[in-house]
């Protein structure tokens, strides 16, 4: 039946059989559980073969899909007008018609036609179906029934999907890699292959799910996935808090994804799919107030599991667990997942996080807000880890808000480049701490390590680099796009003018300039603090390092702008190519209800010359600070008699007119000392008095009413019920153990003697 | 046709098993009346089934005839089960369910 459509249709295998992809690694999971430890390499390799396959594959979807994608936009002049759809989705085809570069249509309109016919007729048969829904190949399974509601499992190969399978597979493979060098001879080895195996599978299955259910299900599974990686040396009391509280803050947000889907499924009219639903929010067929609950809901999931500000907490903590586990949680497998769902269920979330009678979405103010929190948060840092967890959650919310904004390719764009910088980046820390005898800390253990260890310290830079957003690196295309589509800027239109997002864009910007410079000082520069000599880590260590590194510099220019393009006179055609591979078709239909008012934001370049000069700007500065400290005294890690040990702006400022040695710095100390300390402290501040006091009010006031419940209710009303019952039961045991005799040949005879009277009775009866 | 004679010889039969189901306590003894209580059944069973010329009621017997010979054959091992922890095949004296 598979050969027979595949012969029939024109979708390509790797399409249909995508599922491939997450079973291979699921496969090796349950490998290496059942047989890993009596391997030669104790089931290691079994994951890394696993992966790698499953990143081949990967790589051939990704290249069937942007080969159809360039051939639809080619054809697309020819029969613009026969770019056809299914029925039911004729919002779309009209766009399709509109704007020919997005009708990103497999084959023509007769054999979409036939296509849909024929997965009509499978779908009929009970069995396997496919049907490509104008851009996206969907295939699906019944999973089960229930109530008259078919529940599908399948897959959902689009843009986005095809996007991250390529990145979770490269970063995942790489990842195992690594992982080789760095946990062997670790006493749970086998253990944590099979974790990293399922940790990917799990992440791989939720991407490509094709319903709101099977989503659910992916997104538990990745959650507990990291439970068990954040908690792998759980024999420590903090590692196996922090895996808990990673598990249990991402459980309230899990409770928002549940009633959030529970909404959807309704409001949409009874059903999973996730094209459906969408196509339904996008066309205005659900009503405003149940995709408004029901993306509230979905953002509390999105807070939890992608780190936004008020539940961030968790990720910090989370370095806890081995370091790959760390890239691989924050580069590729968990927060971005949240990332995903927004884009996923993007007409949901657009329609229904815009503030009512305004073009001003929510989204924009949570990623904006959580942008510059995690940004200031990362200065206080000493451990290097902790520094990239909290530009993570940084980076995040410039994610969000790019979608917030209605900017939905730079948010995938950002989320596309930013995976490989801070894979890369949170290798390097592994390496540097390999070097450094398992130690994070910058200011104790580290220093100067550039002359040791170089592989590292050049990958490290080009990683900062591209983080901090310096021009040619991947980091400045996509976040320069994200500043552009908050539309503030003159010339560069977008879909609405966002004042405050784009200011805490542009704080951040300079920022995260200043943190990882401050970082890499402490690392990488002045004199080494640590004990013993570091050395450079080995190839299999530094081999991801370099092909990370080197993807953080290329992958940025698949999304050149136009302009640019022309500017540097390279052939037209490999402008905007990321956009056109991955942006869904319906995207700008929903965005601008106005079909024909659409366009994208347009960049510019004085845009881009400010972001790049405020980043420079804030690392020059940074530098100086740290330059200025070196020559002082070559083994200091801070100003112990700095203005940071003043807790005012007021004594800091009196503290820099009495201290005339601090003349030199007045700028630099200011900026630096004056926002990075208070500010930073205040953030701190916050977070724990009153977010935490937030959290302790409604414990305590849950462990006053179970006190009471307890006492009353419990004692009283329930356990009183409980014993009556059980009372009579024995009463009425008592009474019957009599005619218990054991005798069988007592109850034979009762058994006949009933048997003689049922028959009198009957005999008479008829 | 003798249906009434082949009707009442297994009545005869049935109560002869029954009795000494009731009666007997050697545990070989109970499984043999209880034999006797189910071949009443299939004469009664075979004779209907001649009867009325439905061949339906002969594969009933051969039925139980199957299911009987798994009886026994399960009985017999409780039997032994029994002799064998105490020493004796009493039915009277195994009365571990007493309640």
């Amino acid at each position: 039946m598979f050969a027979a459509e595949v012969a029939e249709t024109t979708i390509p295998w790797l399409y249909e059989n995508v599922w491939l992809i997450p079973a291979l690694p699921a496969a090796s999971f349950v490998l290496i559980l059942l047989f890993g430890k009596r391997m030669p390499f104790k089931g290691a390799e079994v994951g890394i073969t696993a992966v790698l396959a499953a990143f081949v594959l990967a790589v051939l979807t990704t290249f069937t899909w942007i080969g159809d994608v360039e051939s639809a936009a080619a054809h697309g002049d020819d029969n613009g007008e026969e770019h056809s759809d299914d029925a039911d989705h004729a919002d779309d085809a009209d766009h399709a018609d509109d704007e020919d570069e997005h009708g990103l249509i497999i084959g023509d309109g007769e054999s979409a036609a036939s296509d849909s016919l024929l997965a009509a007729t499978a779908a009929a048969e009970g069995g396997h179906s496919t049907t490509p829904t104008g851009d996206r190949i969907v295939t699906d399974v019944r999973w089960f029934e229930s109530g008259g509601v078919e529940v599908p499992i399948g897959t959902l190969v689009d843009g986005q999907a095809v996007m991250l399978l390529f990145v979770v597979t490269l970063i995942s493979s790489l990842v195992h890699i690594f992982s080789t060098d760095y946990v062997n001879g670790d006493r749970r080895y086998t253990h944590y292959f099979a974790f990293l195996s399922l940790f990917t599978a799990s992440m791989l299955f939720m991407v490509l799910s094709s319903s709101t259910l099977q989503l659910i299900v992916g997104w538990e599974l990745v959650g507990v996935c990291s439970f068990a990686l954040i908690g792998h040396w759980w024999e420590e009391k903090p590692n196996s808090d922090a895996a808990l509280k990673a598990f249990l803050t991402n459980r309230v947000g899990d409770i928002g994804l549940l009633v959030g889907m529970s909404i959807l499924y309704f409001g949409a009219g009874r059903t999973f799919d996730i094209v459906e639903i969408n196509t339904k929010a996008a066309a205005g067929e659900i009503s405003q107030s149940s995709l408004m609950w029901a993306s509230i809901a979905l953002m509390a999931a999105v807070m939890s599991k992608s780190g936004q500000f008020i539940l961030h907490t968790w990720l910090p903590d989370a370095m806890a667990g081995p370091t790959p586990v760390s890239a691989l949680i924050h580069a590729a497998t968990m927060v971005v997942a949240g990332v995903y769902m927004i884009g996923r269920l993007y007409p949901v979330f657009w329609e229904g996080l815009s503030i009512y009678g305004s073009d001003i979405n929510l989204m924009a103010f949570i990623g904006g807000l959580t942008t510059v929190g995690g940004g200031l948060l990362a200065f206080v840092q000493r451990d290097i880890k902790k520094v990239l967890a909290y530009s993570t959650v940084s980076q995040l919310g410039y994610m969000v808000l790019a979608l917030g904004v209605g900017a939905y390719t730079a948010g995938m764009f950002h989320l596309f480049t930013h995976a490989f910088f801070k894979a890369c980046l949170f290798l390097g820390a592994g390496s540097v701490s390999h070097a450094c005898h398992h130690s994070f800390d910058m200011k104790a253990d580290m220093g100067g390590l550039r002359k040791h260890m170089p592989i590292t310290f050049w990958t490290f830079i080009i990683g900062s680099a591209a983080l901090a957003g310096i021009p040619p690196l991947a980091g400045f295309w996509s976040k320069d796009e994200i500043l552009v589509g908050a539309g503030v800027w003159p010339g560069t239109g977008g879909v609405g003018t966002y004042y405050i997002p784009f200011i805490f864009g542009m704080i951040t910007a300079a920022l995260t300039a200043a943190y990882m410079t401050r970082t890499v000082w402490l690392t990488f520069f002045g004199e080494y603090r640590g004990h013993d000599h570091p050395h450079e880590s080995g190839p299999r260590i530094t081999g991801p390092l370099v092909i990370l590194a080197s993807m953080a510099v290329v992958v940025g220019f698949l999304n050149m702008p136009s302009g640019f393009v022309k500017t540097f006179g390279l052939p037209e055609g490999i402008a905007h190519r990321f956009q056109t591979w991955v942006e869904p078709a319906n995207v700008p239909s929903f965005l601008s209800h106005d079909l024909n008012g659409f366009e994208h934001a347009k960049p510019s370049l004085s845009l881009a010359l400010v972001a790049t000069g405020l980043a420079l700007a804030a690392a020059f500065l940074v530098y100086r600070y740290y330059s200025a400290l070196y020559k002082r005294d070559p083994m200091a890690s801070e100003y112990t008699d700095g203005l940071r040990s003043k807790n005012s702006l007021a004594a800091a400022a009196y503290n820099v007119l009495e201290n005339k040695y601090y003349l030199d710095h007045l700028y630099s100390g200011i900026i630096t000392g004056g926002v990075k300390g208070p500010l930073a402290r205040a953030a701190n501040w916050t977070n724990q008095n009153i977010l935490d006091g937030v959290v302790n009010l409604f414990g305590w006031v849950s462990v006053r009413v179970g006190r009471f419940v307890y006492r009353f209710i419990d004692q009283g009303v329930v356990d009183g019920t409980v014993n009556a019952s059980g009372r009579s039961a024995s009463t009425s045991g008592q009474f019957l153990r009599g005619m218990q005799s054991g005798q069988i040949r007592q109850y034979a005879t009762l058994m006949f003697a009933a048997a003689t009277i049922l028959v009198a009775v009957f005999i008479v009866a008829i | 046709m003798f249906l009434n004679q082949f009707l009442l010889f297994a009545a005869v039969l049935f109560c002869i098993g029954v009795y000494g189901v009731l009666t007997r306590k050697n545990g070989v003894l109970v499984l043999m009346s209880i034999e006797l209580i189910l071949n009443s059944v299939n004469i009664n069973l075979v004779a209907f089934a001649a009867y009325t010329g439905d061949i339906g009621g002969q594969v009933f017997a051969l039925f139980i005839i199957a299911v009987a010979a798994a009886e026994v054959g399960v009985g017999l091992a409780i039997v032994l089960l029994i002799y064998r922890n105490r020493r004796s095949i009493d039915v009277a004296e195994a009365n571990l369910l007493k309640g």
